[in-house]
């Protein structure tokens, strides 16, 4: 059990350190010049210069050897400094990202669980009722193959602009001060729902499909036929059918995980909402690079945390990873 | 004569008689063919005033025109060819690469050599594509078709070297696979003929699934305005979409059609991959 688990921080670890070292190298490798159009930039801002000169050192410090200037990178990294935004001049980075990252969070963790639960149980009922499959697949098969902005489209015309059910723009009205009273609350879920609900129904494809084919196999397995001769109904057959199947379902989660941060960042944009992903565009767009690595690092570290919990997940359900590095098998 | 071709390939009389086979590849084949013979069928270009703007599909402009008074249907053909082309090569790159790493790392399977190509590969799996695609695509300020197709395979290679390691992994140890080992074969050809052939139903199919993620994965990165920097795009055309808030005044030709196109062509291509899994697969082939 620890060795699984030493192997898997060792990996994470790896990442991290190698994420890091790429937002270091990517732009000093970059054809173009970063630093001119930085210069030029804060030249128009008040108290600019001073501001900039520190950036400069911060991240950019060409006097220095290469070396020095990588390991002042990493200082600034283990004391939290990734320098001020030039779009929201003058915050600094990590204020900005501390302030997205729960709209992600809030986002994100029920839409990947949800649908996983709900994914697994369709695609459980589809293996074993093959009236239903004709239907369900075909669909299944057409969330999966969506693209998330624009499955986003299609829910905010339909439920948003052609039902008016649901505002399809920010992450609460305007008028709205944000607290911790009723109706902001409630305010909040309407603007939360629909990206809520675009994340949702494009996982829910892939996972469906998945445990419908887990569900099949199973079912033709020798296990499964012992007990069929045995005579045991056909509940329990799926059931014991059920649970092997959500083994690399589990994996699948882990695997999944980068591809719906990726997601995530095309729904925000598409709902201007202000989470990590549209925050990390607007950077592109407006060349702010010290918000664009300090929220690259904080999707990465996301992405990492989230993989580390699913294999502790995993542990516990898989009792062969428990024993087996354990030296019990 | 006809008779012995089938039996000699019995799987290839499989796939193509399959329904879902069918079914999936006239749909992919329909969709080509909008993507080859589109922008000849169309008399605007793409970028030009083409009629009255915020009209919905009609005779003249089949897919309307947006706010712009640009011909939808002509942006979306031009659009489709950038990014199935983009789609194509990165899913070929991806491809190649996760079945080399693959083979390698299940053939030399728990040595250190195994260990460090799968501590890559699951370091690539752990790192949010996307995000990566932005920060390399941010910096790069010119974008040719060639450098995106190279930027999206890079981080669309690491499940399908997964998957092909554990299939060789499982053939390594079979009988003829040593035979050809004892015999001193070098360890490319025992990987061409012994390994590769076995499992090139397997190989096929993924490369459908590999195309149908770099697909997506190229439309996203288009979608966010990081996608070729000359000519239009399908996620260039959606981006557009988004930005003049064609969702809220309504115009569903300009918002939804564009990427229904690229949805439907990619479910199709899922039907396929099912239908020729059901071919190939003799257990699956009675259901």
């Amino acid at each position: 059990m620890a060795r699984y688990l030493s192997k898997k921080i060792l990996i994470y670890a790896i990442t991290f350190f190698l994420a890091v070292t790429l937002n270091f190298v990517i732009p000093r490798m970059m054809p173009g010049d970063p630093i001119q159009s930085l210069v030029s930039r804060f030249q128009i801002m008040e108290g600019g210069s001073e501001i900039l000169e520190r950036q400069l050192i911060l991240l950019f410090n060409l006097d220095e050897p290469l070396i020095v200037q990588y390991f002042n990178y990493w200082k600034s990294i283990f004391t939290g400094d990734f320098g001020i935004s030039i779009m929201q001049f003058p915050r600094p980075v990590t204020e900005i990202i501390n302030k997205a990252i729960i709209y992600d969070i809030i986002l994100l963790v029920p839409a990947t669980i949800l649908s996983w639960i709900v994914g697994n149980k369709l695609g459980a009922f589809s293996g074993v009722n093959k009236k239903a499959d004709n239907v369900l697949m075909p669909i299944f098969y057409f969330l999966t193959s969506s693209p998330y902005f624009w499955l986003a489209g299609v829910v905010s015309f339909f439920l948003g602009v052609k039902l008016g059910l649901f505002p399809i723009s920010g992450a609460y009205s305007v008028s709205m001060v944000p607290g911790f009273n009723w109706p902001f609350i409630v305010d909040y879920f309407k603007h939360w729902f629909l990206p809520f609900l675009s994340i949702f129904l494009v996982e829910l494809g892939g996972w469906a499909i998945g445990m419908r084919n887990m569900i099949i196999y199973e079912r033709s397995s020798n296990y499964s036929r012992y007990m069929e001769a045995l005579g045991a109904s056909d509940k329990m057959i799926r059931k014991y059918g059920f649970r092997n199947g959500v083994l690399p379902q589990v994996t699948g989660l882990a695997l999944r995980i980068a591809g719906i941060i990726g997601g995530a960042i095309t729904v925000e944009t598409v709902f201007n909402y202000p989470g990590l992903g549209r925050m990390m565009l607007n950077s592109v767009l407006n060349q702010d690079y010290f918000l664009l690595q300090g929220i690259f690092l904080a999707v990465v570290v996301m992405a990492l945390v989230a993989n580390f919990l699913v294999d502790i997940v995993y542990m516990f359900i898989d009792p062969r990873v428990r024993h087996s590095f354990a030296g019990e098998v | 004569m006809a008779k012995e071709f089938w039996k000699k390939h019995e799987n290839l009389y499989y796939a193509i008689t399959n329904k879902k086979v069918i079914f999936g590849l006239t749909i992919f084949i329909l969709v080509i063919l909008l993507a080859i013979f589109g922008p000849m069928l169309t008399p605007y270009e793409y970028d030009e005033y083409a009629g009255a703007p915020y009209s919905p599909p009609s005779r003249q402009h089949l897919f309307g025109t947006n706010i712009m008074g640009q011909d939808v249907f002509t942006m979306t053909v031009y659009g489709l060819r950038t990014t199935l082309i983009v789609g194509l090569i990165a899913g070929t790159i991806a491809t190649i690469i996760g079945c080399v790493v693959g083979f390698l790392a299940g053939y030399y399977g728990g040595s250190w050599f195994d260990e460090i190509l799968m501590s890559l590969t699951n370091i690539f799996v752990v790192i949010p594509q996307l995000a990566l695609l932005i920060i390399l695509s941010a910096f790069l300020e010119v974008r040719g078709i060639m450098v995106m197709s190279i930027i999206v395979s890079a981080t669309a290679w690491p499940w399908l070297a997964r998957a092909v390691r554990a299939q060789t992994l499982s053939l390594r140890n079979q009988d003829y696979v040593n035979l050809s080992r004892i015999s001193s074969l070098k360890v490319p050809r025992i990987l061409r003929e012994d390994i590769a052939s076995n499992m090139f139903s397997y190989i096929f199919m993924s490369y459908i699934l590999q195309f149908n993620g770099t697909m997506l994965a190229t439309v996203q990165l288009e979608f966010l305005g990081l996608g070729p920097t000359k000519g239009i795009s399908l996620g260039l055309v959606m981006q557009n979409a988004v930005n003049w808030n064609a969702i809220q005044l309504g115009m569903w030709w300009w918002g939804i059609i564009p990427g229904l196109i690229l949805t439907v062509m990619i479910t199709a291509l899922y039907f396929v991959n099912t239908g020729l899994d059901a071919a190939f697969n003799p257990r699956l082939r009675e259901m």
